[in-house]
């Protein structure tokens, strides 16, 4: 279990983290998600003790991380942003350290070394040192040292950062077997990865909480919530498709896309558009080899989220006739 | 295993796995070499004593324990592993106390190896080997101090020049506080017994007394004190890097 209570944290005149309040239950996978600078790496830090807080407070598994700090740290794994850990060690030597940090002895200790080891894929490389590891097994590290006291709370900062798409896979999978019994906190700014292994998704922007709902709870708020996407074969075709269906009374938009033959009818707030959209399709004898509902867009959601309106970079290329 | 243990073994063996810990040593005999039979006269003398290879280890460790000083935080913050041990569950105490034990024990086993200098004093005349003894003593304990000011100045930096240059300012102004230069400096502006009292914290009076082999406890007691001092102090500025 995890709570934060009113935390913030002040650098100068600014405010990078200002008055979160949430709690974390075991069994949820908490997604943070925010745009670079948005202060996710700042609350994970304070989560795990690494810096202060200017104001309000955290516990995790019931210890106040400032007045018993122990405690706290001996119950929660944590993967700071970018994986650091000591480059003139080996992998083995360096996975020791933790374990005898973290007060591992005997059979628990050889086991749980053979267990993070097997599964992070760390067998060949034990006996090479850190610096000279590639960016993905360096990572890997960095989980296998966050995991080998099997801890009830896994912090990850940025954990599939610098992977390729297999090893991303892999580690969505760890995460995924993790959750069942464990509570995990995920930073990320991929956001296909928040609906493959988050329960739930936070998304903060200048240091404050603007969503706080599941995956499925976030993608309701996109306007392509339940749009329809059509492909044509004909350009003919998708001309008076376009015409027909912006006539719609539950249609609110109608975007095309010349080039593909594609056309998204995005509906009105609660409307459903398929029925209407699909009985067009038949009277008119189209041919649409390609129909899906959508659910919606969450990198859309995340930009009406993160971005106040007007500000944004795409609207000042536009401005600047770009 | 106690955590200091472990943080003191890490630290300890992350000297030798880089060239530094051999570089440091080899330096470290050829420079008490060199001191100690060209500028110190050795042979010449004639005395079975070792007051010519003593005599500049306050000079040797102004410069070269800022060396071994400057890495122990700068470069945990510069490489952003002092996120990963701060998030470790040991206290701070036991992090500081378990780097300067092993930056000090390296100091040691680069002044142990100095040990053919004593075999050559013995084949050659009947020193006091007691009071050679206490001299190792006082300058184990002078290496101690300059460490725990360097490793201070390296808390609060990332820059391991910085905390070398800054290490090596502070190490000579103690190492000369019962010199006129340091005190004609602070007479104008200070009362007597303030001056005094900066006169009383000099490395060189200190270390000169033990290395003539006289121990005396308050000797001992000061070296303790100022490391112990530097030790606190470097756990408060890591603990205001942390709150800032």
């Amino acid at each position: 279990m995890i709570t934060t209570k009113h935390l913030s944290k002040r650098y100068g005149d600014k405010l990078a983290v200002d008055d979160l309040t949430f709690s974390v239950a075991p069994g949820e996978v908490l997604g943070f998600l925010g745009a670079n600078g948005a202060g996710k790496s700042t609350t994970m830090r304070m989560i795990a003790g690494f810096i202060a807080p200017s104001g309000g407070q955290v516990t995790v598994c019931g210890h106040d991380i400032e007045r018993s700090p122990v405690a706290a740290k001996s119950c929660m794994g944590y993967l700071p942003e970018g994986a650091p850990s000591y480059g003139e060690m080996t992998v083995s030597e360096f996975l020791d350290f933790v374990a005898d940090v973290r007060g591992l002895t005997g059979d628990l200790r050889c086991r749980r070394r053979a267990v993070v080891v097997e599964r992070l894929g760390l067998g060949p490389v034990t006996q090479q040192v850190v610096e000279t590891l590639s960016k993905g097994f360096r990572r890997r590290v960095g989980l296998a040292q966050a995991l080998i006291h099997d801890p009830q709370v896994l912090i990850l900062d940025e954990p599939t950062d610098g992977l390729d798409p297999n090893q991303k896979h892999e580690v969505r999978r760890l995460i995924n077997e993790l959750s069942k019994d464990k509570l995990v906190i995920v930073s990320t700014h991929i956001l296909e990865e928040v609906h493959e292994v988050c329960t739930r998704a936070i998304i903060i922007a200048n240091g404050r909480i603007v969503a706080d709902e599941t995956p499925t709870a976030l993608e309701a708020r996109s306007r392509y919530h339940h749009a329809v996407s059509l492909r044509f074969e004909k350009p003919e075709e998708l001309e008076a498709a376009r015409r027909e269906i912006a006539a719609l009374a539950e249609v609110a938009a109608v975007e095309f896309d010349a080039r593909e033959l594609r056309l998204t009818a995005v509906p009105k707030r609660g409307a459903n558009t398929l029925s209407a959209v699909s009985a067009i399709i038949d009277r008119n004898n189209w041919e649409v080899p390609e129909l899906h509902l959508e659910s919606g867009r969450l990198d859309e959601v995340f930009r009406t989220l993160t971005q106040p309106p007007g500000s944004g970079v795409s609207d000042a290329l536009q401005e600047a006739g770009v | 295993m106690n955590k200091v243990m472990v943080v003191f073994r890490r630290e300890l063996r992350s000297y030798f796995a880089t060239p530094l810990a051999y570089v440091f040593i080899v330096i470290f005999l050829v420079l008490s070499a060199v001191f100690t039979f060209q500028v110190g006269g050795f042979f010449e003398r004639g005395q079975a004593d070792l007051q010519p290879f003593f005599r500049w280890h306050p000079w040797l460790y102004l410069v070269l324990i800022p060396a071994i000083s400057m890495r122990l935080w700068a470069e945990e913050r510069n490489s952003g592993s002092i996120e990963l041990l701060m998030t470790l569950p040991i206290t701070l105490w036991q992090a500081v106390v378990g780097k300067f034990l092993a930056a000090w024990s390296f100091a040691g086993i680069a002044l142990l190896l100095t040990f053919p200098i004593w075999i050559t004093v013995n084949y050659l005349g009947s020193p006091d080997n007691g009071a050679i003894l206490a001299a190792y003593l006082g300058s184990l304990l002078m290496a101690g101090g300059f460490l725990s000011i360097g490793m201070c100045l390296s808390a609060a930096t990332r820059n391991q020049v910085i905390a070398f240059i800054t290490a090596a300012l502070v190490g000579f102004v103690f190492l000369l506080a019962g010199f006129p230069l340091v005190l004609d400096f602070v007479r104008g502006i200070l009362p007597q017994s303030i001056v005094d009292a900066i006169a009383s914290l000099s490395f060189f009076t200190h270390f000169e007394a033990i290395s003539r082999g006289v121990i005396d406890l308050r000797d001992l007691v000061y070296f303790a004190a100022l490391i112990g001092f530097w030790l606190a102090a470097t756990a408060l500025v890591l603990d205001i890097k942390k709150a800032q």
